[in-house]
């Protein structure tokens, strides 16, 4: 990875969210500044958002049920719009989806923007959704999402259990976009977080310049269904 | 939620009972209180569904809201299956066959080519089923509304170490779910063609679709 002329540097505040149009050969790398984290992301195809991140795709094509490093992010077009080159997390989660109103609501209380000013409590869904209307994409366009710095676990019966203590203050998971990509993100609490007071953390957010995958990169060749994927990606840059 | 519950339904009782080939489609408007059941009548059948509000077809089946809901990454008897506003659709009122999957997605010619190959590009597929049901159907229902989808059925197992694979099924000849409709409720069903798949034994088969008007 290239370190210099980074892109963009900031921090993304506790109960912030964002869309950006990230560029083929550059790199974002979200920082877990406090520990405890959780990003909700979505991902769209830049040119087209017709084309966006499909969790069973991703997960069926490389037999996953998490995501951490050498694993590809696909499109519902059998493109990979994005790849997991490092983690030190080690279990992202993308089958649980993000809070809505009514949960944030039920779990943790209501805040208004009247009462707390901008430590009102905005739920994850209304937070995408916003910045998703900013691209002039709505409801339809709502799939499955990432959270980044979350695990929840999956026993033999397949009961779903979240972790504590996944991700520490400093965790970090770089992703490198393989398509231009709208990337949307929004840094809330994951919905089975169990602490009691709503409590969402801020996130370092780095974008930089990062080397296309070469012919030997690790993520193309963690499988033939990324080798495959990767095809397809770079046969749409043509 | 591996339960098993047998239905006394009577299907003489059904005011529609029709069976539904391999590769084909099917697209129904459940009113609410009514009763829908897919039986697997050769056994191991792959039948990928989706759910939308009647009324606001935005507002569509979660998987993920449902699975973290009900903390259990497989359907069975008792799943609710939410939608978008956290209210179930449907709910799973019986089911012989015990676990069902919703993470595995529908099957398209793009992700063929990447789990198979080249060679499966022009081979049918799920989202072509329901991409020309939607067509069909028409009231604006497009590409745009396909997202998470039930494949009643189907068994892929996810392992604690974060794996997930397509396991042979663990249905068999004459098992069958049955959904209650939550609220009015659009249906498409595509059964699946997939030949590329252990999951349905390399060879789709009809699926029996019966709808009872109230529960």
């Amino acid at each position: 990875m290239q370190t210099d002329a980074t892109i963009l540097d900031f921090v993304l505040p506790a109960g912030g969210s964002l869309s950006r149009v990230c560029h083929r050969a550059s790199a974002l790398t979200l920082t877990d500044l406090q520990g405890g984290a959780n990003v909700c992301a979505l991902l769209y195809r830049a040119e087209d958002p017709l084309e966006r991140y499909c969790m069973p795709d991703t997960l069926k094509a490389q037999h996953l049920a998490r995501l951490t490093a050498g694993v590809a992010l696909y499109s519902d077009m059998g493109r990979v719009l994005a790849s997991i080159v490092r983690d030190s997390c080690g279990w992202h989660d993308t089958i649980t989806g993000h809070t809505t109103p009514a949960l944030l609501a039920a779990r943790w209380g209501a805040r208004s923007y009247q009462q707390a000013r901008n430590d009102w409590r905005q739920s994850a869904r209304e937070l995408l959704l916003v910045e998703l209307a900013k691209h002039g994409l709505g409801r339809r366009d709502l799939v499955a999402n990432v959270n980044f710095f979350t695990k929840v676990a999956i026993a033999d019966d397949g009961e779903l259990t979240y972790e504590m203590g996944n991700s520490s203050a400093g965790a970090t998971v770089t992703l490198r976009f393989e398509l231009d990509t709208l990337l949307i993100l929004a840094a809330t609490p994951h919905p089975l977080d169990p602490a009691t007071e709503w409590s969402p953390r801020p996130v370092g957010v780095r974008i930089a310049p990062a080397r296309p995958p070469a012919e030997d990169d690790p993520v193309r060749g963690a499988c033939p269904e990324n080798e495959r994927g990767f095809a397809a990606s770079e046969e749409a840059l043509r | 939620m591996s339960t098993l519950s047998v239905s006394e339904r009577d299907p003489a009782l059904a005011h529609l009972d029709c069976e539904l080939p391999a590769g084909e489609g099917w697209t129904y408007e459940l009113e609410r209180g009514a009763v829908l059941r897919i039986v697997d009548l050769h056994g191991n059948q792959a039948v990928d569904t989706l759910f939308f509000d009647a009324h606001d077809y935005a507002n569509r089946y979660s998987a993920v809201d449902t699975l973290r809901e009900q903390g259990s990454a497989y359907l069975g008897v008792g799943s609710r299956l939410l939608a978008l506003d956290g209210e179930p659709l449907v709910s799973i009122i019986a089911d012989t066959c015990g676990r069902h999957d919703t993470l595995g997605g529908a099957c398209s010619q793009e992700s063929n080519v990447v789990r198979y190959g080249a060679h499966t590009r022009h081979m049918h597929a799920c989202r072509n089923t329901f991409l020309a049901q939607a067509l069909r159907w028409g009231r604006g229902l497009d590409k745009r509304d396909l997202s998470a989808n039930v494949n009643f059925f189907m068994n892929v197992p996810l392992t604690p170490d974060g794996g997930l694979r397509f396991a042979d099924g663990i249905s068999a000849p004459g098992r069958c779910v049955e959904l209650a409709a939550e609220r009015d409720t659009l249906v498409l069903i595509s059964n699946c063609p997939q030949l590329n798949n252990p999951c349905n034994g390399y060879d789709p088969t009809p699926v029996q679709l019966l709808v009872w008007s109230q529960a």
